[in-house]
């Protein structure tokens, strides 16, 4: 370790913490439910381009929910008004029923916390892997120095990169930025988790890790997810539901094995493609 | 028909950059009572801005004022008046050179490079990452920068004018064609320049670090397009920088007078 900049990160984030201990935290950031999502007639247009179209989903508090579809069918963009990033032209977007165009500060107000992890990954580059994990805890001080060092330690193994604190984001593989991302929306202690495309740019072996990684949360955290993905085995691995988008419309919902046996020739195309696809299920 | 529509296209765009410009700058403005929190980030843009930019800022400020004192005081001597070399190297160099140089200086290295990074993190959701933490953009990236830029652009510029006089005096003393000793220009600079040549130069300096800081965060945050589009913002940056400080350095001089 760098001891200049060991210290530099000590001087930057608290240097007498260390000595008096504060190892406390607010009132709400311990515990993590699930939270439930409505979404109603929602519209949204760039130009002439009507990318949503009268989308309408219902996610249960818990559940983790894939959105699959070729690119380009707006399942990025139905993500980002889930989060308030894009606003609808209309309809609704009800989390534990509250209406989040209505709320302006919807994490404070609506009494939950959301975090995505983002296609690119979004780490922030002048920031160590260490930094970019504790970054909301330290900018709204929801801890002591002492109890956001550990929580970073914590979220870092979860994921797997167990004392990778001091590393810069410029080092790490893709497999490895998209797991720090993960930590650093972990840190949140969110109760809801959006995915946007996580196994983009990542090699099988990758995919596989990050899946595994998603499925012990699922296991030990009652939180509600949602995976925006093209990868169709990593979404039948992981969700409890799958909802298929063509062309700016939910076409199909349903389970993984209703969605493998859906007779809709759109999702058939979409899942037994020679090359990329699934296997058919044999009746 | 279509030419009036061209323009009326043109400048409804020009209208909306400029209101943007405003909001953002309002809001950059009242995240200034969350600057004691941020000082961290504040001292490290200082650093990137002041540390980086003064040797270069001071190696042209030197040629500037031997520049001008060799062009000058060959002219003066003329006339044998070259004894005023002082007064008028120190004048320029305080109140337009310094400043004006200065600033042009941190534009094109440190606002441009505000523009590539901010403008990078827009194409690449790092904006977007940081909204979906709480953390609002223009909190944690804009005003840093401007309050970084509306002090180490008049550092900077403190430090060019310094550098630019006493590369004045020593081309003055050594210049057999000019030949004014470094005491005499010394006094004679001192007897033209007060405490308000030396507060406009400053003050000068600081708008043109707040136009800088600006124009690299607006133009970073309204960056499309990879890239090319990051490409782009770089120059655009650098050119409406330019062009703004030029502006405001006529309307200030006028206010100033």
């Amino acid at each position: 370790m760098n001891p200049i900049g060991s210290f530099w990160t000590k001087l930057a984030h608290g240097f007498a913490t260390d000595l008096i201990g504060a190892d406390v935290c607010q009132i709400g950031y311990e515990g993590s439910d699930g939270v439930s999502i409505e979404i109603k007639n929602l519209n949204k247009s760039f130009g002439d381009n009507h990318v949503l179209k009268n989308i309408n989903l219902s996610i249960k508090p818990g559940e983790t929910c894939s959105i699959i579809g070729p690119s380009g069918t707006g399942k990025s963009v139905l993500l980002k008004h889930i989060v308030k990033l894009i606003d609808a032209d209309s309809g609704q977007v009800l989390i534990n029923g509250h209406d989040i165009n209505e709320t302006k500060d919807i994490n404070k107000n609506l009494n939950f916390r959301y975090s995505m992890v983002f296609q690119s990954s979004a780490l922030f580059n002048s920031l160590s892997v260490g930094e970019n994990v504790g970054l909301w805890l330290r900018e709204k001080r929801i801890c002591g120095e002492v109890r956001i060092r550990r929580i970073i330690r914590e979220n870092l193994e979860r994921v797997g990169l167990a004392g990778k604190e001091e590393m810069q984001t410029a080092e790490l593989s893709g497999g490895m930025k998209k797991r720090v991302a993960i930590a650093r929306s972990l840190a949140m202690n969110p109760d809801l988790i959006l995915y946007d495309e996580p196994t983009a740019e990542l090699d099988p072996v990758a995919s596989d890790h990050l899946a595994k990684v998603i499925m012990s949360l699922k296991e030990k955290v009652n939180l509600t997810t949602i995976i925006v993905s093209h990868d169709l085995s990593f979404a039948l691995y992981l969700s409890d539901r799958v909802a298929m988008m063509h062309d700016g419309e939910i076409i199909v919902i349903g389970t993984p094995e209703e969605i493998k046996k859906s007779q809709n020739p759109i999702v058939r195309n979409f899942i037994y493609t020679t090359t990329k696809g699934i296997q058919e299920e044999k009746e | 028909m279509r030419f009036l529509n061209t323009i009326l296209t043109k400048f409804l765009a020009v209208a909306q950059g400029v209101g943007e410009m405003l909001a953002l700058l309002c809001e950059t403005v009242y995240f200034f009572k969350e600057a004691p929190r941020n000082l961290t980030s504040i001292f490290r843009q200082m650093s990137i801005i002041g540390i980086g930019t003064l040797p270069i800022a001071m190696l042209v400020a030197l040629f500037v004022g031997m520049v001008l004192a060799v062009q000058t005081g060959s002219e003066l001597a003329r006339y044998g008046t070259q004894e005023a070399i002082g007064a008028i190297v120190g004048i320029s160099m305080v109140k337009e050179l310094g400043p004006v140089m200065t600033s042009l200086l941190v534009a094109g290295r440190i606002g441009s490079a505000m523009a590539a990074e901010v403008g990078a993190m827009q194409v690449y959701e790092e904006i977007d990452a940081l909204k979906t933490l709480e953390i609002n953009p223009v909190r944690y990236l804009a005003m840093p920068r401007l309050i970084a830029c509306l002090f180490a652009v008049p550092a900077l510029a403190a430090f060019a004018m310094v550098v630019g006089v006493l590369g004045g005096g020593v081309v003055a003393d050594i210049n057999p064609k000019i030949d004014v000793p470094f005491s005499v220009y010394y006094d004679n600079m001192i007897r033209a320049m007060g405490y308000r040549e030396i507060l406009n130069g400053l003050l000068k300096s600081m708008v043109f670090g707040g136009i800088i800081a600006h124009v690299g965060c607006y133009i970073g945050f309204k960056t499309t397009g990879g890239a090319r589009g990051i490409g782009e913002s770089t120059t655009r940056s650098v050119v409406l920088s330019f062009l703004l400080i030029m502006v405001a350095n006529y309307l200030l001089t006028r206010l100033m007078m």
